[in-house]
């Protein structure tokens, strides 16, 4: 390169020679071609007639047995077989078609550069230049200043019109219906229980007892839900406050995920770990759900229970937290 | 003149005396559209959209859009009597007591799956190609929000029937809300209605679903088209091909049967799955309620990365003057999937600057010959597959039996590691590839024929390659640096040092070529062998 010589890069042969079909020359080959496009449009016929008459004749409830596929509802499976084929072998017919007996002579289009000759350029441009000239928008800042005005404010209102949308959160996302002395029933069923209920090792959960005339919301159970879990008392490493939250070894936490609100569903006895399915935050029911594995930055919020005159379980106090995810206004200590 | 041919020509005179359009019309029937297999991705999305568009208006006929509460009494013994809401309890019913109903609900959902799959590939074939570069920046923007809609949209639809796994989803998808600073708990209260799950979600998201984002695809998709229509296919390079030409088929008939004909095919074989292939089997999972959850939950595909992040992400929270900043939410669920869309939005004009290069191109780049945004496809790639991953580390761990722990572990560190090595290797790869193209041009392809020369010594007959071939491998740009110029010519020091510094390196790197052969070089070689 440095001794000053040309260069010489490989050349453009050009567009190679158009090779021709057989169908192109062959009437022989054409026929055949077509052919089998026509077999193509039949097979997609017979589809339709499948989808049709399976939808009209058969039985819904007829059950059969496809090695693979298992138990198929037939009359589904035909009508989607059959709207399959319809569909398919149209297309391929279509294809085909074009594939062997349409011209198949490549095109050569030109392409121009869109950028404009030079004068159309320059004659734009200063049109451009002109026109918002001549509008004086550079000149009348007061104008300009007014109208970006007058344009932002104008865009709030779609906004602000949003506020209907909802409430506000209020306290609604610190609090829960757990009171003092709320009873645990279970869920499903809204029995109360006792501790003898509960086995040790076993797992239960259980919702706040309703008032007479209250009716058990989703909004409540998504906050409410709790999962009641029995163990042998000296298998806790509790603080004093925690175990006194404890009732002949059973620990009660809320169900729902400190980390994205799911709802905390798996034990495991050998361990006595919970788990979140989620995403696998791992809470290890002997430390207050402390999180050993996973996202969650927090443990289960602990709810505090004993036992009331009857001797069925009852919540000592409030949860002292907000339960479920994070948010802005949470204030943990 | 045959009697067919006097009606297209009645037809054609009809159209002409009331739009005067004969010229504009006789030219793009006779539009150029070049011809390759990868081309066909882009159609696949637009296909699947439109039996999205078909397959779902379907589904409207039946599906009630409501939280209000209904007990089951429909044809799906399990849950008799079961209370539940509206919107589970008619898609029970469009799947047990409407004559194709389940086809059609298992038809969308695939379709859904091959608009994203297409999208996505079509995405990579614009982006490996270089189709994205001048005059075609606007497309590719169009394309980012496709993909963005895409997601949200096809979240949005998972949502719809209300049963106990996409009821789990939209938990989470509220969790995020909520935890965006300051304003989070005010948002997810007002699209919510109140307190979580509420009764207005899924009516609110239904209008999002069926007219507001199908609306958007629908203009998108027109300006996408009218794009590619206007500024001519872009082509691969090779004999004949050059920026100032297109080469192949004209739109009438050749292309009208093709694309027609790929519709049918790309139904047939949604159709096909949706009869055979089980998704989504919402029965199974019972209706939502949030105190439940059905284990080994897991979104569909173009979700999964996003909760492979979240779930890989360490534990953190600050908890600061009686404020709570979820990092562990924000950070894999806005944060990240924030930075690499907007990343992919701007690529086109990031490679613009560091390669200086504003002229127009059409034709396409052989993904070797720019193995600088190769390298840099295949790390976003292997980020997006280490994440991927992660979402099914539940699933992947009780299949090759490992602790989901190291399986975590592996994803945080793999994260990191993997992406830029995935780089390098890509790179080399690439430029490995043009030094193979290099010595094909100049030494021909080996036959595998042995000869004996004269003096007993066996070489290998080498072959030479087609003009054709030469021509192909050797045609691209050997783009060049952009030179670190510091200083002008006068020595006085030119303002944004550090910027132009940091330019010319990444000019540097993106330059990086083996040099294509030359003809004088093929000439020389020929001249030493004789
Ligand atoms: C609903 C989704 C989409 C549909 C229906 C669609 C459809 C199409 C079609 C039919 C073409 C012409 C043929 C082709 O090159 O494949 C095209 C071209 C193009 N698409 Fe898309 N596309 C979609 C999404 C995207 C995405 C996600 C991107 C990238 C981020 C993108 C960027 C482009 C670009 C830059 C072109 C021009 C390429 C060229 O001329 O070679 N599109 N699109
Ligand atoms: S919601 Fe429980 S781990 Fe994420």
């Amino acid at each position: 390169m440095t001794n000053g010589n040309h260069i010489e890069k490989f050349q453009d042969p050009g567009l190679p020679e158009h090779i021709h079909r057989k169908a192109d020359h062959d009437e022989k080959a054409a026929k055949k071609a077509e052919r089998q496009v026509a077999i193509l449009f039949l097979l997609s016929a017979v589809g339709t007639v499948l989808a049709i008459g399976s939808y009209i004749f058969m039985p819904q409830d007829l059950v059969i047995f496809i090695p693979i596929m298992g138990d198929q509802n037939a009359a589904q499976l035909c009508l989607g077989l059959g709207i399959a084929m319809a569909t398919f072998f149209l297309g391929m017919g279509a294809v085909h078609w074009a594939k062997t007996l349409m011209p198949d002579t490549e095109v050569v289009a030109e392409r121009h550069e869109f950028r404009s000759e030079e004068e159309d350029r320059e004659a734009f441009v200063a049109t451009v230049k002109e026109q918002g000239g001549s509008a004086g928008l550079g000149r009348r800042t007061l104008i300009k200043r007014s109208l970006g005005l007058a344009g932002g404010l104008a865009a709030l209102t779609p906004i602000v019109m949003l506020r209907d949308l909802g409430p506000q959160p209020k306290k609604q996302l610190n609090t829960t219906s757990w009171v003092s002395g709320t009873r645990l029933v279970t869920d499903p069923g809204d029995r109360p229980i006792k501790p003898s209920d509960l086995e040790v090792g076993a797992v239960a959960q259980v919702l706040p007892a309703l008032k007479a005339g209250e009716e058990r919301t989703l909004e409540n159970v998504g906050k409410d839900a709790v999962l009641l879990i029995r163990l042998n008392p000296n298998e806790f490493n509790l603080d004093s406050e925690r175990l006194s939250w404890t009732h002949d070894g059973i620990i009660a936490f809320s169900k729902i995920c400190s980390h994205m609100g799911c709802a905390v569903a798996l034990y495991e006895q050998q361990t006595k770990h919970l788990l979140c399915p989620c995403h696998q935050s791992t809470f290890d029911v002997t430390r207050a759900a402390k999180v050993i594995f996973g996202p969650a930055a927090r443990p289960l919020p602990q709810l505090a229970i004993t036992i009331d005159s009857e001797g069925y379980l009852i919540a000592k106090q409030p949860f002292t937290e907000p339960v479920g995810p994070s948010f802005w206004e949470r204030n943990t200590k | 003149m045959s009697q067919k041919e006097r009606i297209a020509g009645g037809v054609a005179n009809y159209i002409d005396e009331r739009t005067g359009a004969a010229k504009w019309l006789n030219k793009n029937l006779k539009k150029v559209f070049p011809d390759h297999w990868s081309f066909m991705l882009g159609e696949v999305a637009l296909y699947s959209f439109i039996i999205l568009l078909l397959s779902g208006t379907f589904l409207t006929f039946w599906f009630d859009p409501s939280q209000r509460d209904v007990i089951y009494n429909g044809s799906y013994m399990p849950l008799q009597h079961v209370q539940m809401s509206a919107a589970y309890a008619s898609t029970l019913h469009i799947s047990f007591d409407v004559r194709g109903g389940l086809l059609m609900r298992q038809i969308h959902h695939w379709a859904a799956l091959l608009f994203m799959a297409a999208i996505i590939a079509h995405l990579l074939r614009v982006f490996f190609t270089g189709a994205f570069r001048k005059p075609r920046e606007a497309n590719w923007l169009i394309g980012v929000g496709l993909v963005t809609l895409g997601i949200v949209e096809g979240f949005l639809g998972y949502s719809l029937p209300d049963d106990l796994l996409s009821g789990t989803g939209i938990r989470i998808a509220e969790a995020i809300l909520q935890a965006i600073p300051v304003v989070g708990s005010y948002i997810a209260f007002f699209a919510f209605g109140g307190a979580f799950p509420g009764h207005v979600f899924i009516p609110r998201i239904y209008t999002v679903h069926v007219l507001l984002l199908p609306g958007a695809f629908l203009a998108l998709i027109t300006i996408h088209l009218m794009l590619v229509w206007y500024q001519k296919h872009t082509q691969y390079p090779g004999p004949g091909r050059t920026e100032k030409n297109v080469v192949g088929y004209p739109l009438m008939p050749v292309y009208m049967a093709k694309a027609g004909g790929f519709f049918g095919i790309v139904f047939g074989v949604t159709a096909f799955l949706g009869a055979v292939a089980s998704i989504n089997p919402i029965w199974l999972y019972g209706p939502y309620t949030p105190g439940q959850i059905s284990a080994g939950s897991q979104p569909d595909f173009y979700m999964g990365w996003l909760d492979g992040l979240v779930r890989m992400s360490p534990p953190i929270e600050t908890h600061a003057f009686g404020h709570t900043i979820s990092w562990n939410i924000l950070i894999p669920g806005l944060i990240v999937p924030g930075i690499l869309f907007t990343g992919m939005a701007l690529y086109p004009f990031i490679e613009s600057y560091i390669s200086g290069d504003k002229r127009e191109h059409h034709l396409l780049d052989r993904p070797r010959n720019v193995p600088n945004r190769t390298a840099l496809g295949a790390m976003s790639l292997t980020f997006m597959m280490v994440s991927l991953i992660n979402g099914g580390n539940d699933l992947i761990a009780t299949h090759f039996h490992l602790s989901i722990n190291q399986i975590m572990w592996m994803s945080r560190i793999g994260i990191f590691v993997l992406p830029p090595l995935a780089f390098v290797i890509t790179k080399r790869i690439c430029l490995s590839l043009q030094r193979a193209d290099r010595d094909l041009v100049l030494h021909g392809r080996e036959t595998g024929r042995l000869v004996m020369l004269p003096h007993g010594e066996f070489v290998e007959v080498h072959e030479p390659i087609s003009a054709e071939k030469a021509w192909t491998l050797t045609s691209h740009e050997q783009p060049r640096a952009i030179p670190n110029v510091s200083e002008d010519v006068n020595g006085v020091a030119k303002p944004k040092a550090v910027r132009n510094k940091l330019r010319s390196r990444m000019s540097v790197a993106n330059a990086e070529q083996a040099p294509a052969a030359t003809a004088t070089e093929a000439k020389e070689l020929e001249g030493g062998h004789h």
